[in-house]
């Protein structure tokens, strides 16, 4: 599963200035409190604590000032191949900057070694506009100075995409439910505590704090209790709307399922509606509750208020 | 200020955990064990407190189902930070402090193989000049170690010392996921991972959970024979920012140290060094000599589970206070990059460390 | 052993928007905080510890912010805590904070809680599909909205009464400079006239997602007394319980009642009702105004929706509740949960301007968050705590 997202940010007006220099080819200081030029230049003063306000604009060349190769590089490196990442002093500042060097082999830098700024020829305000190289390597394009050449306006809002993966696991009583769809069957558990029929089962009865255990077949019918009609599209809604998404109380469990009411118009939904699950043909089946696609009316009379009202 | 002891410690560590990122089932097991040692239930635990992370587990509040291991219903005074687990004990030892609680329980918990731990954990850098290049927290570790080599404050025999004596200390410990010692030399021969470390000079992504009871006067009496009183509690943060901190020394473990009136005495040290140059900053940042028994555990090079290897650290210095080997011990917690984050807990088998 | 009596001595807020481009996350916080230190004529340097609070990371796509905003908010060289309890974050991270001065560990703590929303999407942050789960729900309104039908058909209540809430709290807020929604002409029929959301959830009656951030400083008895109307934490209370449970009370959870119950206890409150002045309640969707005010003891089980028909919630009433707009008007969603505390903080300091209570003299703050599972809430008067 992985968790996306391009995030939008609003610079401020220090980090504003510093990336609007990395677009213009041009490295940008601030000047703290006692004196020192710091790269990038912090939003407040590390000992004073206000906004840093005085810039300084300096060379693309400095200093390594320590290094570390990355033999395996990770997605979102600067590079695909093994690279180093170094701290960097440039030359008129007083602290380093991390920043990526392109070396061969770790036997191509050293502390202490010159590098100098290689600047990609589209530069949008960030810190990818560049990566360091030896100052011996020759460039094969001239230094650009000035502008990007795109616009002159400050860098006011930097997008950074974020994408992780992960493996997202099942607890063991979960997985007995999943298992349990994929045969077609809908499958409680008892926590041997409360005697409570949790569905899906629960690795810790939220109550008791003990796994549920006692395996209990449920019915496939079962009570609205509640429910809302949910008009409203969103980034990464997976069911048009409107739709009904409410929860439902089926035969033999003591908590409700959330899930999709379909086959009737949304206004006539109705708290205690009667409802069975509505299976997905059996060659889509997986391990979800995605096996059922809906739960839809059964044209039993409305289950009473008393007999579902304490599991609002 | 009351006298709050380390009553009760239990944890697992491995290397996969198979199960659900909140962990909830396996903190079942781990909450068992407490109450176990100190003959407790639920109902005597007077304040939950618990550490862990959302991104860790990939969504937004993963540590809401975790609760439910407690078994929440009647409910609980519970509260939870973003830090690791030994953060949350400090809450509760404030909490019992005020005097409105005298027990806690607290637990951490954390599934780092879940994601890949290097490119996670690069979330936590500036999001506008560190992020975009995606550094990882393998290599921010080995710029802080090329610093230290470079200045000659320490050389790579002294990390690989550090190394083998963790390693060789893990053989003893069930919930190690890396352990075995060689020599020094067979060490500094295995090939560079992120120059100047090596695989074994950083420590094992591993998932695990851990919890840790706290009691107050006769409550902790009570439940353990020899409780482990905390006498001196502190933490404290350095800046993130590379450029305008020294990542050779660390403010941040020296002030908590001193927050607790030195560490003069201390006969066994936990510290949380995920790192091996980072226990030599540590062991000089807190002032701990060569006559002070380092992370007899293995320490984090063993075993390094996300969120709760902080407390880990503390329950297994007080577990040295409770089978009476050591009067006077310090567990340390580290959070964030190169040691950004550090808390201090110093405890002793006499309450206010008063003379025996 | 008892609690060493503290105040609130400085109180900050951001001016909430939609989006703030005008700032960064350090911008935004420091805004906050440097009202909330000048309140109080303290600098940063004179801060013994820094508390913070957020919801989830995921808003803003850092791993613990506060890692790399420890320098820009002046915590470096700090003990710096950071406190996530969902929504109800911001009341939690405001009792932690009152918990370090209490406890005798600090004496002036700085205390901040923030949400920059406009760097994601609320929406998607909170609804991450998670494998094997039926993908219907749709953000908190969603979440929510089920309950809010509960709500009306067990206390039989009348379809305008959050139409009622929200008309009185976008007005409300028309006297806050700080809010995020000034919309002149608020009226019931015009709520009731917006799009139905998450029926029975209309447009008007959610929150919105807002770029906010608030600070307080708490300081110990010895430095508060020697302020001018200081905001003494009378009392406070957490309580959690599971987001779903087998028959769980999802209207009226009992994590609500009885983390008031214990807060009336602490305060020495019989009658909350008559005893409070006025109250700053998480409400963002309006039906949860009479359902909270249940859930708190101000109103009977049912009859809470009484309350806020006859007008009593509106400033002039009986129980005067979300003077400031409310979580209605703005939501910074880690940082809702103490503008609440620290709106209480105002009104009984007498410094809430336009939306003052006349005379308040004890005022609730209180926050919630998750599927209604996890509250804070604080008494804070202009009285030192009597126990």
């Amino acid at each position: 599963m992985t968790v996306a997202f391009d995030y939008t940010r609003s610079t401020g007006p220090v980090i504003g200035r510093f990336l609007t220099g990395l677009r213009d080819a041009t490295i940008v200081g601030g000047r703290l409190s006692d004196g020192r030029v710091a790269v990038p230049p912090p939003e407040y003063d590390p000992v004073g604590h206000q906004a840093v306000t005085e810039f300084v604009d300096l060379p693309d060349t400095g200093t390594v000032t320590s290094w570390t190769w990355v033999s395996e590089p990770v997605a979102g490196q600067p590079f695909d191949k093994p690279f180093a990442y170094a701290l960097i002093t440039v030359d008129g500042a007083d602290t380093p900057w991390l920043h990526a060097v392109e070396v061969a082999s770790p036997d191509d830098i050293e502390t202490g070694m010159k590098v100098r700024a290689k600047w990609a020829e589209e530069r949008t305000g960030s810190v990818t506009d560049l990566v360091f190289v030896p100052d011996s390597v020759g460039l094969d394009t001239p230094p650009p100075s000035g502008s990007g050449g795109s616009t002159s306006d400050e860098v006011g809002l930097i997008v950074t995409p974020v994408s992780l993966d992960y493996h997202y696991a099942a607890s063991p009583e979960e997985s007995s439910f999943f298992r349990g769809l994929a045969e077609g069957r809908i499958l409680g558990q008892r926590c041997p505590t409360c005697r409570k029929v949790y569905v899906p089962p629960r690795g810790a009865c939220p109550t008791d704090g003990v796994p549920t255990s006692e395996e209990v077949e449920l019915s496939h019918v079962g009570t609205v209790t509640t429910f809302c009609i949910v008009n409203v599209p969103f980034l990464g809604q997976r069911i048009k709307p409107p739709y009904v998404s409410a929860y439902v109380l089926l035969d033999g469990a003591d908590i409700a399922l959330q899930h999709l009411i379909l086959d009737i118009p949304a206004e006539e939904v109705r708290m205690g509606m009667r409802v069975k699950a509505v299976w997905k043909p059996r060659d889509e089946w997986g391990t979800t509750i995605e096996n059922i696609s809906h739960f839809a009316p059964t044209g039993e009379p409305d289950a009473d208020f008393d007999s579902y009202k304490h599991h609002l | 200020m009351r006298d709050v002891a380390v009553v009760g410690f239990a944890q697992r560590q491995m290397k996969d955990f198979d199960g659900s990122p909140s962990m909830a089932e396996l903190l079942v097991p781990i909450l068992a064990e407490c109450y176990e040692q100190t003959g407790w239930a639920k109902k005597d635990i007077g304040f939950w407190c618990s550490g862990s992370s959302d991104y860790l587990a990939g969504r937004s509040f993963s540590f809401v189902s975790a609760i439910d291991a407690i078994g929440v219903l009647p409910p609980v005074n519970e509260s939870h930070v973003e830090m690791d687990a030994a953060w949350a004990l400090y809450e509760a030892w404030i909490k019992i402090q005020t005097g409105e609680v005298d027990t806690a329980l607290v637990f951490g918990f954390g599934k780092a193989s879940a994601g890949v731990l290097r490119r996670t954990l690069t979330l936590q850098l500036d999001p506008y000049t560190m992020t975009p290049l995606w550094p990882d927290t393998v290599s921010l570790a080995a710029l802080q170690a090329r610093l230290g080599l470079d200045a000659g404050l320490w050389d790579e025999s002294a990390m690989a010392e550090v190394v083998n004596r963790s390693l060789t200390d893990a053989e003893k410990n069930e919930y190690a996921v890396r352990a075995g010692g060689s020599s020094v030399d067979e060490l500094l021969a295995r090939p560079m991972f992120a120059d100047p470390l090596r695989k074994h000079d950083c420590a094992p992504v591993t998932d695990g959970a851990a919890a840790i009871v706290l009691a107050a006067g006769d409550r902790a009496r009570e439940a353990n024979q020899r409780p482990a009183w905390i006498t001196g509690i502190a933490h404290s943060s350095d800046g993130l920012h590379l450029g305008t901190r020294d990542l050779t020394v660390s403010g941040s473990a020296a002030r908590a140290a001193a927050a607790v009136g030195g560490t003069e005495g201390v006969q066994v040290a936990e510290l949380h060094a995920p790192f091996s140059h980072q226990e030599l900053v540590l062991r000089s940042a807190l002032g701990l000599g060569e006559d002070v028994a380092i992370s007899p555990s293995g320490g984090a090079l063993a075993a390094n589970p996300m969120f709760s290897a902080g407390a880990i650290r503390i329950g297994e210095a007080a577990r040295r206070i409770w089978d009476g080997s050591a009067d006077k011990v310090l567990g340390h917690a580290t959070s964030g990059p190169a040691l950004q984050q550090n808390l201090v807990c110093v405890m002793e088998a006499q309450e206010n460390g008063r003379a025996k | 052993m008892s609690k060493i009596p503290a105040a609130v001595i400085g109180i900050g807020q951001t001016h909430h928007r939609a989006k703030r481009e005008d700032v960064s996350m350090a911008g935004l916080c420091r805004e906050a905080m440097d009202r909330a230190l000048e309140d109080a004529g303290l600098t940063l340097d004179e801060v013994d510890a820094i508390v913070i609070g957020k919801a989830p990371d995921l808003f803003e796509g850092v791993m613990m912010p506060e890692l790399y905003l420890a320098e820009a908010l002046g915590a470096a060289g700090k003990p710096l805590l950071r406190v996530h309890t969902a929504g109800s974050v911001g009341g939690s991270t405001a009792i932690v904070a009152s918990s370090l001065v209490q406890a005798g560990v600090h004496q002036k703590v700085l205390t901040v809680a923030f949400e920059k929303q406009s760097e994601s999407n609320a929406m998607w942050a909170l609804s991450v599909p998670i494998p094997f789960v039926m993908p219907v729900h749709a953000g908190a309104g969603g979440y929510f909205a089920p309950h809010v039908r509960s709500y009306i058909r067990r206390a039989n209540a009348p379809s305008h009464i959050g139409a009622i809430v929200a008309a009185k709290d976008r007005n409300n807020a028309l006297k806050n400079p700080f809010a995020h929604l000034h919309n002149e002409g608020t009226t019931v029929e015009s709520v009731l006239a917006s799009q139905m959301l998450w029926d029975p959830i209309h447009y008007d009656e959610t929150c919105p997602s807002s770029d906010g951030a608030c600070a307080m400083v708490i300081a110990a008895e010895d430095i508060a007394k020697t302020y001018d109307a200081p905001a003494w934490i009378q009392g406070t209370a957490m309580r959690s319980e599971p987001t779903s449970a087998a028959e769980r009370d999802q209207v009226n959870p009992q994590a609500g009642r009885e983390a008031a119950a214990a807060l009336w206890k602490a305060t020495g409150i019989t009658d909350p009702a008559r005893e409070i002045d006025c109250a700053e309640i998480y409400v963002p969707f309006a039906w949860f105004e009479p359902m909270w005010l249940e859930n708190l003891g101000f109103a009977a089980e049912g009859e809470g929706w009484k309350l806020t028909e006859a007008g009593e919630t509106a400033i002039g009433g009986s129980l005067p509740v979300n003077m400031s707009g409310g979580v209605l008007s703005s939501n910074p969603i880690g940082a809702s949960g103490m503008l609440r505390f620290a709106e209480a903080a105002l009104q009984v300091r007498g410094r809430a301007g336009e939306h003052q209570v006349d005379g308040a003299r004890r005022a609730l703050g209180h926050a919630y968050g998750g599927g209604s599972q996890f509250f804070s809430m604080w008494v804070v008067g202009s009285e030192p705590p009597s126990n």
